[in-house]
């Protein structure tokens, strides 16, 4: 079910609604994408890292003998070699630092501790295999509130003095006192705790690059997987400044291939990428590191691990007047999240959802523990999921308290159309809505009375269904000047496009796909607004020598942020072209208006030059005095973010001797503005939920008292199969953003974040008979049985 | 992830693989499918020094009902058990076994000698085979003996095969007049190992007791088990909700699983006796009670 | 280091190499041949990027050793489009949009094509079960299913056409 836009253009144009096949397609069905490891240059080393069985260890001596004693093993790169060129500490895109290689002390199990540079894949494992390290094991926090107590080992020594313990920082946003006396005076008040767990993105592709050093040309070229390849310049040629290194952010080339999935996982730096650098400079040749998924899922960084204590206040009829939010954040041993600087907790403050209430406070502590870096990313827009997942969850423990249905509690108390836009308690304004024409169409298309209906019967026989409901509002497109900047790194984002002289368009843009189609949705708005067929259009990204500067693709921000860029860099050639069509029409520029890819006088329709007419003019007959070519770039500082948000209902059924949970239908209903290519929308809807289910039910990274992790592998990290997978069922309502240049908001992670409630929610409705408030993800069977065991319903 | 080095050879026929065997004892293992053992040697959990692959020897690939038992060579793949129409007929809880395992790519390639003798504890044909009380057929160059599978699976990855010996045939007996046998696993996810895994096959007198029973346990010990304690209580049982429980919390006492990724032990233990019942009230139902 | 010598046809062509016998599969097709079109995506056999199909069997090429396929036939994606006509998986992956980052797609498609010769009018829980072994991260698996329904009605089809000259070309 969608409510459709109509396409302004023909389907041969294909600009925006329409589902323009992916331009990027012919490659990858053909196996000719380019992928980092697809990458092979003459004379290539390869790289592999020796990593800490340890937590927390003192590394006593590192022995590389035998494994130089290998054949093809060229050298063995250690943290003290580093600690030389002042290259054994880096920066986090969070502002704290991180080690390349430890020195002394390793803070997690399977930290990079040696690198094994070698003529081959094979023999640089079996380098790692031969590098003896002797430790003397330390002892180990995994526990965010353990790392908190005063008589905690201080985790980061390396901190300055008045750091001198495992809390990193405390934010907050609200009004404490107001919330405080919303909650004093409500009629009903309810609190819960919620733990978001510890997961990891895991994309299919890991992640990996080339360094290519050119000692003569002094050129640093570096081929890898990366959703931010400017911002990787940026802090390589810091690093290399502060290192003394003669490597000059004009002579470095980040260049990124096809990606193998990205969500968030390949935006930070890892010690690999520098290894490989480092490497390449030492031995003037070509270093290739491509991780193994057990690197991957132990090593890179993590999602999530938010502990959640949340107070809600309510009127006996459910209205909400007051919520009150205090978390601690588990970091690692080390924040390198990717949030922007001024926002530790992300936009962790979005939490009081799609629901019109006055007071609000929200507080975030940031922990040290010994854990790989925590809290960067996992297909969502800083922090939004833990936000989403803690205030769906309050309102439907809220509805199940005082009797009333979910549905129509947040009915009763969401932020309705007129209101916006609308000042949240926390302070976010939220561009556009229409909460209640999502909830119900997503109602509809299920048969929401029939459900209830039916769970009412299958209650009475004793058996186990719930109906579980989400209405989130998301905030993505970071971002405006003002406020967010990454490393100082204003959240701008870029297009330049070309017109060549036969009516053909190359744009670049400063966003990075991994799979969202922006050679074809990129083209696509062009095509809005120029009239030039997709077929023309050619989009090219991910090389910073070519591309314009760019934050890159992460928290649904390239539609919001390089979109637009796109849409007003294209207006502006198509501002220009009106003055070389009035020049060739011999009219004021003034009398000219613009219809279908064409500039014709006004009130003689048939007087007109195409597009592609004005193109070649651009070049062959521009007006004297008047610069020649058809070109233009935007670097657009959004006035805002913006706020896509939808309705999703699920439906589970318990297997109560088990305690398996089945997704027997799932409807999503989402508003994510304007939409460009409906069928790649639906794609990244599809693609989001099922990143929303796999957590929901299946996948969590945890740690022994060691702090060994124990999903290492594909085995015991379970990414959901198609056998699992429900048959997602989605629907459209569209509510344009008023900001935008073309009313778009951004879809990539919206599924994400609102499908774990949802099934949260079901689960719980299921139980909530039983006494039960609140399943933290994942409800996995043990997890579900022992409550059933305890109730006395399972055996 | 990559293996250590190793030397690989691929002989012709079966007295070549024996002789080798003979002539290299501890230093070779065998390789059938491969989808056991090569996620071993590339994680170097397991470093053999001479890789045998079994590939290319014939007549270990057969399906053959005799007169005496149904033979199972150990070369026969997951994928052509599961799609055999006459063991389907016979033997139902083969093919409700075989589309378990894995996923499709490993069923093509992997082999019932190669899972058998490999041993992994959550592997799902051991207790199949315990249930059906069936023999493994294990050649040396010294000659061969049959051995029930009652007795062969020792501890994690250990069993009563030697290093001379190969896994050439499994020999299943043919079913019982009133039949009926079900495989019920449970996993996380498809395709995962079994969090836990139970096989029954029994068989029902003329009067509708339980002549014979057989229950094979897996993932709930160090080595897949037969439930030894249940079949007792079941045998020449009437089949009844009571009876049935109490053999399931026989099973789930003879368990001695570990905590782990799958879930604690108190959880796998209670699943014994959760699939244990599901298991045999299917069986039941297949041999027509 | 002792190598073996391998000798393997791959998409119709022989190839001969000397390896170690350890070298996988997956790596003499890619780092030997250059077809990169065959992926690695997990190490343990449980992702299937890596799948091809040997001896016109689907398999796991990281689970399997180069030796091991000595004198095998093999088709990898590359092999898959006849000259410019794309195979009918191909065509439909690209029409029901069943890729986004395109990494899992290769394994995905040779997977389905193996399936579809198993199974040419799969059920969608058929269809699920086939790919199962295959993980997607992007799509959610909803336009691979379409997918694979779309291929399998088009080979149908074309199965019970009368072979018409002008379609051969």
């Amino acid at each position: 079910m969608t409510i459709e836009m109509e396409p302004q253009t023909t389907p041969e144009v294909g600009g925006m609604g329409h589902s323009v096949k992916r331009k990027e397609d012919p490659r990858f069905i053909q196996g000719q994408g380019e992928y980092i490891d697809d990458v092979n240059l003459p004379g290539q080393l390869w790289l592999d890292i020796v990593r800490s069985p340890y937590a927390h260890a003192k590394i006593r001596s590192i022995d590389a003998s035998e494994a130089l004693k290998i054949p093809g093993v060229a050298a063995v790169i250690t943290g003290k070699d580093l600690e030389g060129y002042k290259l054994h500490w880096m920066p986090t895109l969070a502002g704290d630092m991180q080690m390349v290689l430890p020195v002394d002390t390793v803070m997690y199990q399977a930290q990079e501790v040696a690198a094994v540079i070698a003529t081959s894949r094979y023999a640089a494992a079996d380098g790692v295999a031969a590098v003896y390290v002797d430790y003397e094991p330390l002892p180990v926090i995994v526990d965010p509130f353990e790392a908190l107590k005063p008589d905690a080992i201080v985790l980061r020594p390396d901190k300055g003095p008045d750091k001198q313990t495992n809390h990193i920082w405390h934010w907050e946003s609200g009004d404490e006192a107001k919330a405080d006396a919303a909650l004093a005076a409500a009629d009903v008040t309810i609190s819960q705790d919620i733990y978001i767990p510890r997961i990891h993105v895991a994309s299919i592709e890991t992640c990996g690059c080339v360094a290519d050093w050119d000692p003569v040309r002094e050129q640093l070229t570096l081929h890898m997987t990366s959703q931010a390849p400017h911002a990787i310049r940026t802090v390589l040629a810091l690093v290399a400044g502060g290192a003394g290194l003669p490597i000059y952010e004009h002579n470095i080339r980040v260049k990124t291939h096809d990606i193998g999935g990205g969500f968030g996982g390949k935006v930070p730096v890892y010690p690999g990428y520098v290894l490989a650098v480092a490497a390449s400079f030492l031995t003037g040749k070509p270093v290739k590191w491509i991780e193994d998924r057990s690197e991957n899922l132990q090593a890179d960084s993590f999602a999530r691990d938010y502990h959640i204590h949340a107070e809600m206040g309510a009127t006996k009829e459910g209205k909400i007047t007051g919520l009150k939010v205090k978390t601690i954040a588990d970091h690692g041993y080390t924040d390198a999240a990717a949030d922007p600087s001024k926002f530790p907790a992300g936009l962790f403050n979005v939490i009081t959802g799609s629901y019109d209430f006055d007071n609000a406070f929200v507080e975030v502590d940031g922990v040290y523990t010994n854990k790989p870096p925590g809290g960067v990313a996992y297909r969502c827009s800083f922090r939004v999921t833990e936000a989403v997942h803690a205030i769906e969850r309050m309102v439907d423990i809220l509805a199940h308290d005082i009797g009333k249905d979910p549905a129509q509690l947040r009915m009763e108390n969401f932020i309705q159309p007129e209101q916006f836009p609308y000042t949240t308690p926390t302070g976010w304004e939220y561009d556009s809505g229409n909460y209640g024409a999502a909830l119900t169409m997503a109602m509809e298309m299920i048969d929401y009375e029939g459900l209830r209906k039916e769970q009412a019967e299958k209650r009475e026989r004793g058996e186990l269904m719930g109906i579980g409901i989400s209405s989130f509002t998301e905030i993505v497109g970071a971002g405006p000047s003002h406020t967010f900047d990454i490393l100082g790194i204003k959240m701008f984002d870029s297009c330049e496009i070309r017109v060549h002289p036969t009516g053909k368009v190359l744009a670049r843009i400063g966003v990075q796909t991994q799979g969202q189609g922006h050679e074809t949705t990129f083209a696509q708005i062009i095509a809005e607004e120029l009239g030039f067929p997709v077929s023309d259009i050619k989009i090219e990204y991910g090389d910073t020598d070519t591309a314009p500067y760019g934050l890159g693709t992460y928290a649904s921000r390239s539609t919001p942020v390089a979109g637009a860029a796109t849409a007003i860099a294209a207006r502006k050639i198509k501002e220009k072209a009106r003055h070389l069509a009035a020049h060739l029409l011999e009219a004021s520029a003034d009398d000219l208006e613009w219809t279908n890819g064409k500039w014709s006088v006004k009130g003689s329709p048939d007087r007109f030059k195409t597009i592609q007419e004005i193109a070649f003019a651009a070049y062959t007959n521009h007006p004297q005095g008047m610069e020649a070519g058809l070109e233009a770039v935007d670097y657009y500082d959004p006035p805002n973010l913006t706020f896509p948000f939808g309705s999703y209902i699920c439906v589970v059924d318990i297997d109560k001797g088990t305690g398996q949970v089945t997704v027997r239908r799932f409807v999503a209903v989402d508003d994510c503005g304007n939409i460009i290519n409906p069928m790649i929308v639906d794609g990244q809807i599809h693609g989001g939920l099922t990143m929303g289910f796999a957590p929901a039910l299946y996948e969590e990274i945890t740690y022994d008292e060691r702090g060994n992790n124990l999903a290492g592998t594909f085995m015991d990290y379970l990414l959901p199969t198609a056998m699992e997978t429900p048959a997602w069922e989605t629907g459209k309502t569209i509510t344009p953003s008023p900001h935008h240049p073309i009313g778009a908001k951004g879809v990539g992670e919206s599924a994400t974040v609102g499908a774990p409630p949802a099934i949260a929610n079901a689960v719980v409705d299921a139980l909530w008979h039983l006494g039960v408030r609140n399943i933290d993800i994942p409800m996995t069977p043990q997890k579900v049985w022992k409550i059933l065991h305890e109730k006395g319903v399972a055996p | 992830m990559i293996p250590a080095a190793f030397d690989y050879v691929r002989p012709a026929d079966l007295d070549e693989v024996l002789g080798i065997l003979r002539d290299r004892q501890g230093e070779a293992k065998l390789l059938s499918g491969g989808y056991s053992l090569l996620p071993l040697l590339k994680l170097r959990l397991a470093q053999p020094e001479l890789l045998v692959d079994l590939r290319d020897v014939g007549g270990l690939d057969g399906i053959v009902h005799t007169d005496d038992d149904i033979r199972i060579g150990g070369r026969v793949t997951h994928k052509r058990i599961q799609e055999d129409e006459g063991l389907a007929r016979s033997l139902p809880i083969m093919r409700e076994a075989a589309v378990g395992i894995g996923d499709p790519q490993v069923r093509n390639w992997g082999t019932i000698g190669g899972s058998v003798a490999h041993a992994d504890p959550s592997s799902d044909w051991p207790a199949v085979l315990l249930a059906l009380g069936a023999s493994v057929v294990l050649r040396s160059a010294g000659g061969e003996r049959v051995m029930p599978v009652r007795g062969f699976f020792l501890d994690t990855f250990v069993t009563q095969i030697e290093p001379t010996e190969v896994l050439t045939e499994v020999r299943i007996p043919h079913p019982a007049r009133n039949g009926g046998g079900a495989y019920k696993k449970l996993e996380r996810r498809a395709g995962d190992f079994s969090t836990v895994g139970v096989a029954v096959q029994l068989a029902l007198s003329d009067d509708g007791r339980i002549a014979s029973i057989g229950i094979g346990l897996t993932a709930v010990a160090d080595a897949p088990f037969a439930a030894t304690e249940a079949e007792k209580v079941l045998t020449d049982a009437r089949p009844g909700n009571e009876v049935i429980q109490e053999a399931a919390a026989m099973a789930s006492k003879q368990s001695k699983p570990v905590t782990d990724s799958h879930g604690p032990a108190d959880y796998k233990r209670a699943m014994v006796a959760e699939m244990t019942t599901r298991a045999i009230r299917a069986a039941l139902q297949r041999a027509g009670a | 280091m002792t190598t073996q010598h391998v000798s393997v046809t791959v998409n119709g062509e022989v190839r001969e190499a000397d390896v170690e016998p350890r070298l996988l599969l997956v790596h003499l097709l890619r780092e030997n041949f250059g077809l990169t079109g065959t992926h690695v995506g997990c190490d343990t056999s449980n992702c299937g990027a890596c799948t091809v199909h040997v001896d016109g069997v689907s398999a796991k090429s990281c689970t399997m050793l180069a030796v091991q396929a000595n004198g095998s036939t093999i088709k990898t994606i590359e092999g898959m489009a006849n000259g410019a006509d794309l195979h009918p998986l191909q065509q439909a992956f690209w029409d029901q949009h069943g890729l986004q980052c395109g990494f899992c797609t290769p394994g995905m498609i040779m997977q389905s094509a193996w399936l579809l010769e198993q199974n040419p009018d799969p059920s969608e829980a058929e269809i699920r079960e086939g790919i199962s072994g295959n993980l997607c991260r992007c799509t959610g698996y909803v336009n691979i299913v379409k997918s694979i329904q779309q291929a399998a009605q088009q080979m149908q089809a074309a199965e019970s056409a009368p072979a018409e000259p002008a379609a051969a070309s």
